[in-house]
């Protein structure tokens, strides 16, 4: 659909095409029909598509910042250390694209071909699509509303070309508007495994993940779990611990108590993750061994066993636990 | 085509700030927070505007969530958060029935709500009012500049981190801001640094200089660094009022300083 007016009342609803501000819209007459409110025919097209697509994960946060973009890649890196999985990581952040910087593929660009996009290839058996390779600039803001980006949505489900796949990876924007409603509703009838949450300790965040909790239920998304990151920061220098985001209410393991959630993990701050970045080799952190030059190394290396830290995974450790259990639920009998 | 703007429940606001940023979790309902405290120690009447629908930070950090919003001739009466009624706010926090209640509503819907909350919010005289909006350049953003722009704004706040992933986020603010004619005030860094309370080492844990670099590239004036410190983070999951109660805090010159240049930029006397 093209532009809408901005008191558009919504495809699906009543008012559809007959309201005051439907008047000059030039899909008054589409929705006055009641087409608009029939189901989208490239729910059934993506439904075919994805049925090359073994399991679908939704990273979402309700709350922005949190590290849903970072996860999302470490989970597609440690999912693809198997030679034999076959990973794709879709990045529908439209506004905030962050997976290309992340990856290591900034600049990269998306190719057409018979069967449709082909995603950019970080390794043979990882593919990874998003908006960002679609701009020309890294200043170029994609200033869209609703419909609009709903759409992008619909054809990076519809005309990618993922082909054979174990396990697609969407990382998604903060909130619980359009896009994640255009997620869920167009993978609606091609089955989603369920989310995983991704959330930081403090209250501010976790009354954001709550809301996002209630979400799924509402769509009928299963959650997977969740995972809190930046979940202590242990000084390079002295080692002691500090939480620089306090759970002053609990953080996740009480959310997750209280809301019969499962607590997949949690991830410390770890400053050579956002040098990497700098430094454009993107991030990546091996889940066997991590001899990055960070002084704290040795203590990340030893944190499951030195005492201060006997709560403090590395996230080389914790990523591998959320990754264990992550695919213990998805591949759970029903 | 542009009617003459009705002055309406905006007519004693004298000036309008946009806080924005392309990245989320960046700190930009922090820095709206206190932004809105310290123009209040300097004597300032202020109110705060909450357009984040999906994830409304606001009323906790002032300590006034589950607080019922009530009806007046004029619209809305914003909450108030203190006796003497130096900062009103409204979020769409205090209309949810409960707390954990998700807003999962379209663009139109969006853009409707933050309509009302511009001219149906009887706000009264205000010094500064500070907008807070979600991350992004979507359906909310274009709503609040429309929406706001007969009542000729002072400009925007853009906050980032220092990182790479944050700063190309807000690369794509500024070129927002620029194409809908919306002046930048200036950058703000936050996270800019942690000082361990244990032996005093400052770790860049989001690493640095990415702000002050970013801004430079656009051509906007840069408002200053503000480090990570607990006690901030602590006062606003508590809604304590961090500029009084932390003046020690490394975090405290940095947000004074930003306050400051409001002030110096757009100063309100006796007329």
């Amino acid at each position: 659909m093209e532009e809408v007016p901005h008191d558009c009342p919504g495809v699906g609803s009543a008012q559809a095409g007959r309201g005051a501000s439907c008047q000059g819209c030039p899909n008054q007459g589409l929705c006055a029909s009641g087409a608009g409110a029939a189901p989208d025919p490239a729910i059934e097209e993506i439904k075919e598509k994805m049925k090359t697509v073994k399991h679908k994960i939704l990273v979402l946060s309700g709350k922005g910042g949190v590290g849903k973009s970072t996860f999302s890649a470490h989970l597609a890196h440690g999912l693809a250390e198997d030679e034999n999985t076959q990973v794709a990581l879709l990045d529908i952040d439209i506004c905030g694209p962050s997976i290309p910087k992340i990856m290591g593929l900034e600049g990269e660009q998306v190719h057409q071909s018979g069967s449709g996009w082909s995603p950019v290839f970080l390794e043979d058996n990882l593919g990874v699509m998003s908006v960002g390779f679609l701009l020309s600039s890294p200043d170029d803001a994609v200033i869209w509303r609703g419909p609009k980006k709903n759409g992008m949505i619909k054809q990076f489900l519809r005309d990618v070309d993922w082909g054979e796949v174990d396990y697609l990876i969407v990382d998604t924007p903060p909130g619980t508007s359009d896009e994640h409603l255009s997620a869920v509703q167009y993978l609606a009838a091609a089955h989603i495994d369920g989310a995983v949450i991704i959330t930081t300790p403090q209250e501010v965040s976790l009354q954001d993940v709550r809301k996002e909790i209630s979400f799924c239920h509402k769509v009928k998304l299963p959650v997977i779990g969740v995972v809190e990151n930046m979940s202590g920061f242990i000084c390079p220098k002295c080692q002691k611990e500090t939480q620089i985001f306090p759970p002053t209410t609990g953080g996740a393991e009480v959310m997750c108590h209280d809301l019969k959630v499962p607590l997949l993990g949690k991830v410390p701050l770890d400053p050579r993750i956002v040098i990497r970045f700098r430094l454009k080799a993107g991030y990546r952190i091996s889940l066997e061994d991590s001899r990055g030059r960070c002084p704290a190394c040795p203590v990340y290396r030893e944190a499951r066993h030195s005492p201060p830290c006997t709560r403090l995974l590395s996230v080389r450790v914790a990523t591998k636990d959320s990754l264990f259990w992550l695919k213990h639920r998805i591949h759970q009998p029903p | 085509m542009e009617a003459a703007a009705e002055p309406g429940n905006l007519a004693g606001v004298r000036h309008i700030i946009l806080v924005l940023s392309g990245k989320g979790g960046v700190g930009k309902s922090t820095i709206s927070t206190e932004l809105a405290l310290a123009l209040r120690h300097a004597g300032k009447k202020v109110g705060i505007l909450d357009v984040d629908l999906c994830g409304p930070s606001i009323p906790r950090m002032l300590q006034v969530q589950g607080k019922a919003v009530h009806q007046c001739d004029s619209g809305w009466v914003p909450v108030f958060v203190d006796q003497e009624q130096s900062i009103s706010l409204m979020s769409v926090g205090f209309l949810l029935e409960k707390p954990d209640e998700a807003v999962v509503w379209r663009g139109p819907k969006k853009n409707a709500l933050i309509k009302q909350f511009v001219s149906d919010v009887a706000w009264g005289q205000l010094d500064y009012l500070v907008v807070d909006t979600p991350p992004g350049t979507s359906d909310e953003h274009m709503a609040v500049v429309d929406t706001l722009r007969p009542y000729s704004p002072l400009g925007a706040l853009v906050v980032t981190t220092p990182q790479a992933v944050s700063v190309g986020d807000v690369r794509r603010e500024l070129t927002f801001c620029k194409k809908v004619g919306l002046r930048v005030i200036g950058v703000v860094e936050n996270m800019s640094g942690f000082v361990c309370p244990h032996c005093a080492e400052c770790t860049n844990v989001f690493s640095r200089g990415g702000g002050e670099e970013l801004a430079r590239h656009a051509g906007v004036p840069f408002l200053g660094s503000v480090p990570l410190d607990p006690e901030l983070t602590r006062s606003l999951e508590e809604g304590r009022d961090f500029i009084r109660g932390f003046p020690e805090s490394p975090a405290f010159p940095a947000l004074s300083c930003i306050a400051q240049k409001i002030l110096n930029e757009a100063p309100v006397g006796l007329s």
